[in-house]
């Protein structure tokens, strides 16, 4: 007796039902849970032979500080350099020399084989098999530059060696993935057009490489930040020996070295967060078809991965 | 007889190219006259692609010659040899020559209009101001005009196309190759992109097509050139190679795609 309605609207008379919704007991006991946990973790921390009211003036103490600067100019020019390095190789490795590959394909495989701690002390430790570092013209008597390798092979250099050739076969992968990714039309399209093969790669391919290219160098960065700790183990004044010296006339191991964490936590949350710019500025709208618009701030993806609105209001 | 004929534009003497024991292409020779628009047509695996790809030298060619504007492409003639050129001279050989591919291949990362002013200003080292007043003109004669700041991911495949063509027109070249412009686009969008190259073609642009558009080439091409296994085996006028076949494997072809 009923007609089949084909106009989409809704039947007269007929109402909706009321819907219960399913309780989800399940969370709110593992949310319990976690919340009495982490209680119990404070209340056992607070009671641990420390002595908290002493961190604060350790984290802006000018050995502490010190130590900080040095950890982030390490890591900054040895990731600096590694770039610069990796793409060379990544270049090599891409090249039509076999010469130039196999010597790009030596290069990662040693100093990505080796640990960056090993390669450190290798570092540090040239003077014993090179007591002094020449620059001259082999099998003759001419030397320009003559210069005792304890003088040049300092804690930083040696520590810079270390990380920057560690990371700079990593970065030299990174690069070549890179490369790799941008398809072989794009070169194609810009030799048609006459570009020379510079142009096509500083105009055409690595822009685009960039955003394959830029996440796990910032990745990468964070963990060089960290990776600068293992400095310490030759003495280079970064945040770890610049703790273990304050505490080794005071014996406040953990308070000093809760302060050197707490700076890793800051500085590592810095990158994190020029990282995700960094992203932000390559990813350009060509992927994403009819929005013109900039991807969300990082504030308000914050708060969509939180679920909710933006604590502030933006502006505009 | 009083005339001298003109120069040919563009000339592909004996081009062969093999990949491994593979012949792709054997001894092919063409001639193209200025303004003309030749259209080549064949089965797949005929060697069009590789042929065409040889004429700006994006393929090197094993054997033969190929001269565009009078130069010896990838070539330099000093006392009566040729000399190789270095990858930064072939470039600017290319920047003589234009090309339309299958798949757009539009730079992703540029604008619509950074696309078409790459070439004249990075290439030819033109000023951008007025770079930028030509191509929106050349886009403008392209149907658009209103998409200057879109990114070619924000097109549909015919747009870009168009966009395409306009970045090979904008560099002034002395022919447009166009490798199956049409191919990788919907049925609908075809006659969009097909109606600019017929608009080229009549403002008397030189032109050399490989198409399956039978119907293109039977209203815009000057000439129509019949490949198969490597070589050309029958080329002349449209009416001609389209209507009278001289050849048995011309007419087979032309059987198969007609029906
Ligand atoms: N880079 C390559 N390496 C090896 N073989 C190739 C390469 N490029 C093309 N070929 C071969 O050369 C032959 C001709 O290819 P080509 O692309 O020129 O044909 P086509 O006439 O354009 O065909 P289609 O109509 O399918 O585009 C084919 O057999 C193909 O497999
Ligand atoms: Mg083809």
């Amino acid at each position: 007796m009923s007609t089949t309605r084909t106009d989409g609207v809704r039947p007269e008379g007929r109402t909706l039902l009321p819907q219960v919704r399913l309780k989800h007991t399940g969370r709110w006991i593992s949310a319990a849970v976690i919340v009495v946990l982490l209680v119990l973790l404070v209340i056992g921390a607070s009671q641990g032979d420390i002595d908290y009211a002493a961190i604060p003036a350790y984290v802006v103490s000018p050995v502490i500080l010190e130590g900080l600067v040095n950890t982030i100019v390490l890591a900054i020019v040895a990731q600096v350099s590694a770039i610069v390095i990796g793409v060379a190789i990544a270049l090599m490795r891409i090249s039509k020399n076999p010469v130039a590959v196999a010597f790009a394909s030596g290069y990662t495989w040693l100093f990505r084989g080796l640990p960056v701690l090993l390669q450190i002390l290798l570092w540090y430790n040239l003077a014993l098999i090179f007591p002094n570092l020449q620059l001259g013209i082999p099998f003759t008597d001419i030397v320009f530059v003559s210069l005792n390798t304890n003088d040049v092979m300092t804690t930083f250099v040696a520590a810079f060696l270390g990380l920057a050739l560690n990371e700079s076969a990593y970065m030299a992968e990174i690069v070549r993935a890179g490369l790799k990714s941008v398809d072989r039309g794009q070169i194609e399209a810009a030799q048609s057009i006459g570009e020379t093969p510079a142009q096509r790669m500083s105009r055409i391919v690595l822009p685009q490489a960039m955003r394959v290219i830029i996440p796990p160098t910032g990745n990468d960065f964070i963990n060089m930040l960290k990776g600068t700790a293992m400095a310490s183990v030759i003495g280079y004044m970064e945040l770890i020996k610049a703790a273990n010296n304050i505490s080794s006339f005071n014996l406040q191991v953990m308070e000093t070295l809760i302060a050197a964490a707490i700076w890793y936590m800051v500085i590592v949350s810095i990158a994190s967060i020029g990282q995700y710019y960094l992203e932000r500025a390559f990813d350009r709208q060509d992927r994403r078809p009819g929005g013109r618009g900039k991807a969300p701030t990082l504030r308000r993806r914050v708060a969509a991965d939180l679920g909710r609105a933006p604590l502030i209001r933006s502006t505009q | 007889m009083t005339t001298t004929a003109p120069a040919p534009v563009l000339e592909a003497i004996s081009i062969g190219k093999s990949y491994g024991h593979n012949t792709v292409l054997e001894d092919v020779s063409l001639e193209v006259y200025p303004g003309e628009v030749v259209c080549i047509i064949g089965p797949s695996g005929a060697g069009k692609s590789t042929f065409l790809r040889t004429l700006n030298r994006l393929e090197v060619p094993d054997t033969g010659e190929v001269w565009v504007g009078g130069e010896p492409m990838g070539f330099e003639l000093r006392s009566g040899r040729l000399h190789e050129l270095s990858e930064r001279r072939l470039s600017a050989q290319r920047a003589k020559t234009g090309m339309v591919f299958q798949h757009f291949n539009l730079f992703p990362h540029l604008t619509v209009l950074g696309n078409v002013m790459e070439g004249p200003v990075q290439v030819q080292r033109r000023r951008s101001r007025e770079v930028r007043e030509e191509a929106v003109a050349i886009l403008e004669r392209v149907g658009l005009g209103d998409k200057l700041t879109h990114y070619p991911g924000q097109l549909s495949g015919g747009q870009r196309q168009r966009v395409a063509i306009a970045r090979a027109v904008a560099m002034k070249p002395l022919f447009l190759l166009f490798d199956e412009p049409t191919s990788a686009l919907d049925p609908e969008l075809v006659g969009e992109v097909l109606a600019v190259m017929a608009g080229l073609a009549k403002d008397g642009m030189t032109m050399l097509v490989v198409t399956h558009e039978m119907a293109f080439a039977r209203q815009v091409a000057d000439r129509v050139v019949f490949m198969a296994d490597g070589g050309i085996i029958e080329q002349g006028p449209v009416a001609q190679v389209l209507e009278q076949p001289r050849e048995p494997r011309t007419r087979q072809f032309l059987q198969r795609v007609l029906e």
